[in-house]
C-alpha cells in the first residue's frame, strides 16, 4: 500500500479528514469573504502559522482579482498547484555518490532521530549496501542501546562509545572506522538538543568539525528531524540548526498522527531545503521518500 | 518559555500605555494583536477565539474607554483570563491514603515519558517518598534499558519483565510495590497515537488493573494545533487527571498548554525545564500568566535563589564582606552556588522587562564562568587568600595551569579587587550580591 493509502486509513480511523479545504472549494461556492475566512482558518488549524497563511491568502486574492475568478474551487486548485511546486525542491534523496557517504542527523529531543536512522539503514542494507551507524548520543540513558538494536534489525554495523563520553570523539572514531572498513554509508546519530541551548549547539558544531576532519570534507547530508505534531517552534528549530550546521533536508516524522505538519511550509519557505523523507509509523519500512504531489493531495483528499 | 508571546503583548501594551486613553480602534487592534500572538504561540484556533471573545466582552463591560488607565485594564483582564485558562490555582499530585499510590504516564511518542518518570521519581524521593519505576514500554527499542539506567542514577528500583505483556507487567509492578512497602508506583508506558485503537485499548486495560490515582498526560510544550485533539483522545479513553508539560526550557511559546487545559479540564501539574533529572518544577498558572504578559517571573527567581545559601552561610559571608576578608575561595564558592541554579540567561529572563531588554537567544557565556573557575582552581591556597602575592611568574603559571591567557588572570584579579573595594564601601549595609563581577 502506498503511504498515502496508509495515511488515508489512519485518517478514516480518526473519524476526520483533511478534506476541509477541498470541501471548501468543492462546490460552486462563490469567492466571498466567508470563504476566505474559512480558508484562512483551515490553514491556521493545519499549523501553517499566521505569517505563512497571510502571505498565501494575499497572493491568492491578488491572482483571483487579476484573473477574475468566480468560484472557490479555482482558489483551492491554484493553492494545491502552488504548494506542490513550492515544495518540489531538488536534492532530496541521499545519493551514494561518495564512499563512504556520511549523513549527519540532528534535531530537538524526541523527534525520532534514532528511529529514523534505523529505518533508513534498513532501506539501504536491503539494497545490498554496507551501512555503519555511529552512536553520537552519549547523553540520553540507553540511547546507544536503542541504536544498537536498530543496527541488529537492519543488519548494519555500529560504533559506540561510553555513556556520557565526548560525542565528538565517538563520531571521529566512527567515521575513521567506516573509512577503514570501506562501508558505503555512515549515519551519525546525535543527542536531541533544544536549539536555544548554546552549549549544546556548540557541541554540535564540534561534531560537525570533527566529521570534516575525519572525512576530509563536510558531511554529505545533514538532515534535521522535525516532529509533524510540532507547532510554530519548528521554524525556530530549522533556522537555528541551519545556522550551526547547514541543513540539506528534513525528515518529517509522525505524519501518521492527526497533525498535518503544515509548519514545514514555513520551514521550506525560510531555509529553502527539501523534505527528504517522511515517517508514517513505527514499523521498520514506514519511512518513505517525500513526494510533494502526494503530500499536498493528502492535505486535501485522504481517499 | 512563552517569551515571544510576552514580548508581543508587552510591546503592544507599552505602546498603549504611553497614550493614556484608548480609542475604540485601539481596543480592536489590541484584540487582533492578542489573537495573532496566541496563534503564533500555538494556542489552538478555537481557544484563541474564545479567549479574545471573553477579553472583549469583559473589556467592553468594564467600559475601559472611560477608564483612566485603559491599557492596565486590558492587561489585568488578559491576566485574569489567562490564569483561568491555565488552570486557576496551583494543582498538586494526588496520593492515596492506602499505599501504594499509582501514577500512570501516557502520551505521544517522544514527548518525554521515560525521562519524566525518572524526574518525577527523583522529585518524590526528595520529598521523602520512594517510588518503584515500572517499565511497561515493550515497543521502543531499549526503552526498558533507559528506565533502568535512570533508576540507577537516582537509586530507585525498576520493575520490568522484558517484552512480556505490559498489562500484566503493570499489575505485577503494583503488587511488587505492595510487597516491598514502597509508597508510589510510576508506570512508564509506550508512546502511542490517540487514534491507535489497539494500543489505546492496552492503556485502558493497564488502567483497569492498576487503578491509578494519577493518569498524567505527558505533552511536548512545542506541540501545535493538534495538541487539544490529541489530549482529548487520551482523556476520553483514560480520564486524564493531570498534565506534565515537557521541554519548556526552549524558546517555545507553549500555547499548547492553554488549549490542552481548556479542552480536557485536566490541570498542568508539573513542567520539565531542562535535561537534568532535577529539572522539573511545579506549575504556577499565575506566574506563567504574568510572564506571558511581560510582567516577569520574579517568584520563580526568588524560589531558585532560596535554598542556595543556608542562613549560616549567608551570615558568615556577610561578616567576611563587612570586614573585607572576602577571599577568592569565597568567590569561587559563590560562583559554584550560582551555577547550581541553572543557566544565567534563564535566570535573567525571569526579571520583569528583561525578556524584552535582552537580545534574542541571549545567554551569558557559561564558558566565561568556567574559565574563572579554572583560574581560581589553579591558584595555591595562599594566592587565593592574598592575591597581592601574585607576581608575573605566578600569573603565568596560573594561566598555563588553567588553560587561559595571562590577560584573563589579570582581568579576574582586577575585577576581584574592584568588587572588594565596593564591598568596603557598602560594608554592613548590603546583603551579599551574587557573584558580582564574575560576568562583568
Amino acid at each position: 500500500m502506498s503511504w498515502i493509502g496508509r495515511l488515508g486509513d489512519r485518517l478514516k480511523k480518526a473519524g476526520r479528514s483533511f478534506a476541509g479545504v477541498l470541501a471548501l472549494g468543492g462546490s460552486e461556492r462563490p469567492l466571498d469573504a466567508e470563504f476566505w475566512e474559512e480558508f484562512e482558518e483551515a490553514l491556521l488549524a493545519a499549523d501553517l502559522g499566521v505569517g505563512t497563511s497571510e502571505r498565501i491568502l494575499e497572493g491568492l486574492k491578488t491572482v483571483a482579482r487579476q484573473e477574475g475568478w468566480r468560484s472557490a474551487g479555482q482558489a483551492v486548485e491554484r493553492f494545491r498547484r502552488d504548494v506542490e511546486r513550492f515544495l518540489d525542491l531538488p536534492g532530496a534523496p541521499i545519493l551514494l555518490d561518495r564512499k563512504p557517504t556520511v549523513v549527519l542527523v540532528v534535531g530537538v529531543n524526541g523527534t525520532g532521530k534514532t528511529t529514523s536512522i534505523g529505518k533508513l539503514a534498513a532501506r539501504y542494507t536491503a539494497q545490498g549496501k554496507s551501512v555503519l551507524l555511529v552512536a553520537g548520543d552519549t547523553f540520553r540513558a540507553a540511547a546507544a542501546d536503542q541504536l544498537a538494536i536498530w543496527a541488529e534489525r537492519s543488519g548494519s554495523q555500529i560504533v559506540r562509545g561510553p555513556e556520557n563520553g565526548d560525542p565528538a570523539a565517538v563520531v571521529f572514531d566512527g567515521i575513521t572506522a567506516g573509512i577503514a572498513r570501506g562501508v558505503d554509508l555512515i549515519f551519525v546519530d546525535t543527542a536531541g538538543r533544544l536549539q536555544t541551548k548554546n552549549n549544546l549547539m556548540e557541541e554540535l558544531k564540534k561534531i560537525r568539525r570533527v566529521t570534516e576532519r575525519a572525512l576530509g570534507r563536510a558531511p554529505d547530508r545533514t538532515l534535521l528531524v522535525v516532529d509533524a505534531t510540532t507547532g510554530q517552534n519548528a521554524i525556530s528549530q530549522a533556522m537555528l540548526f541551519n545556522e550551526v550546521t547547514p541543513l540539506d533536508g528534513l525528515i518529517v516524522t509522525k505524519l501518521d498522527s492527526t497533525a498535518k505538519g503544515g509548519v514545514v511550509l514555513g520551514i521550506v519557505e525560510r531555509i529553502e531545503r527539501p523534505i527528504s523523507y517522511v515517517g508514517l509509523g513505527e514499523a521498520i519500512d514506514q519511512l518513505e521518500p517525500f513526494d510533494a504531489r502526494e503530500f499536498v493531495a493528502t492535505l486535501f483528499d485522504p481517499q | 518559555m512563552f517569551e515571544q508571546l510576552s514580548d508581543r503583548l508587552g510591546a503592544l501594551f507599552s505602546r498603549l500605555t504611553g497614550r493614556g486613553r484608548l480609542s475604540e480602534s485601539d481596543v480592536t487592534e489590541a484584540l487582533r494583536e492578542i489573537r495573532v500572538a496566541l496563534l503564533e504561540a500555538d494556542v489552538s484556533l478555537s481557544s484563541a477565539k474564545s479567549f479574545v471573545a471573553r477579553v472583549k466582552e469583559r473589556a467592553l463591560g468594564a467600559d475601559i474607554l472611560e477608564s483612566l488607565t485603559p491599557a492596565q485594564t486590558i492587561v489585568s483582564i488578559c491576566h485574569e483570563e489567562l490564569v483561568a485558562l491555565l488552570g486557576g490555582a496551583e494543582a498538586r499530585l494526588q496520593f492515596s491514603d492506602a499505599p501504594p499510590s499509582v501514577i500512570l504516564l501516557v502520551g505521544l511518542q517522544g514527548s518525554g515519558k521515560t525521562t519524566h518518570a525518572g524526574k518525577i521519581a527523583l522529585r518524590l524521593k526528595e520529598q521523602g517518598r520512594r517510588s518503584l519505576l515500572v517499565a511497561a514500554d515493550i515497543y521502543r527499542p531499549a526503552a526498558i534499558a533507559q528506565l533502568q539506567r535512570l533508576g540507577e542514577q537516582i537509586d530507585l528500583p525498576v520493575f520490568e519483565r522484558g517484552t512480556a505483556d505490559p498489562v500484566e507487567t503493570a499489575r505485577l509492578g503494583v503488587a511488587e510495590a505492595k510487597r516491598l512497602g514502597i509508597s508510589t508506583v510510576i508506570i512508564d508506558t509506550a508512546g502511542r497515537l490517540q487514534i491507535d485503537d489497539a494500543l489505546m485499548t492496552e492503556l485502558e486495560r493497564i488502567r483497569a488493573v492498576t487503578k491509578p490515582h494519577e493518569v498524567l498526560f505527558v505533552a511536548d510544550a512545542m506541540t501545535g494545533q493538534e495538541a487539544a485533539n490529541v489530549a482529548d483522545g487520551f482523556h476520553r479513553r483514560l480520564g486524564i487527571t493531570g498534565i506534565v508539560l515537557t521541554k519548556m526550557d526552549g524558546d517555545t511559546r507553549g500555547g499548547a498548554a492553554l488549549s490542552i487545559f481548556e479542552r480536557t479540564g485536566a490541570p498542568i501539574k508539573l513542567i520539565g525545564v531542562g535535561e537534568k533529572l532535577s529539572a522539573l518544577e511545579a506549575f504556577y498558572p499565575d506566574r506563567l500568566a504574568s510572564r506571558i504578559l511581560g510582567m516577569g517571573d520574579v517568584l520563580t527567581l526568588i524560589e531558585k535563589t532560596r535554598g542556595i545559601y543556608t542562613e549560616e552561610q549567608a551570615k558568615s559571608l556577610e561578616q567576611k564582606m563587612r570586614n573585607a576578608q572576602f577571599s577568592l575561595d569565597d568567590f569561587l564558592d559563590q560562583l559554584r552556588q550560582v551555577r547550581k541554579m541553572g543557566s544565567m540567561g534563564d535566570l535573567l529572563k525571569m526579571i520583569p522587562g528583561m525578556s524584552r531588554a535582552l537580545p534574542k537567544n541571549f545567554e551569558l557565556p557559561e564558558t566565561e564562568l568556567k574559565k574563572t573557575e579554572a583560574i581560581i582552581c589553579s591558584m595555591t591556597r595562599q594566592e587565593r587568600r592574598s592575591p597581592q602575592v601574585l607576581n608575573g611568574s605566578r600569573r603565568k603559571r596560573i594561566a598555563l595551569g588553567s588553560g587561559t591567557q595571562v590577560a584573563d588572570v589579570n582581568r579576574l584579579i582586577k575585577q576581584f579587587d574592584q568588587a572588594k573595594s565596593l564591598m568596603k564601601q557598602f560594608g554592613g549595609k548590603r546583603r551579599p550580591q551574587i557573584a558580582r563581577g564574575s560576568f562583568r
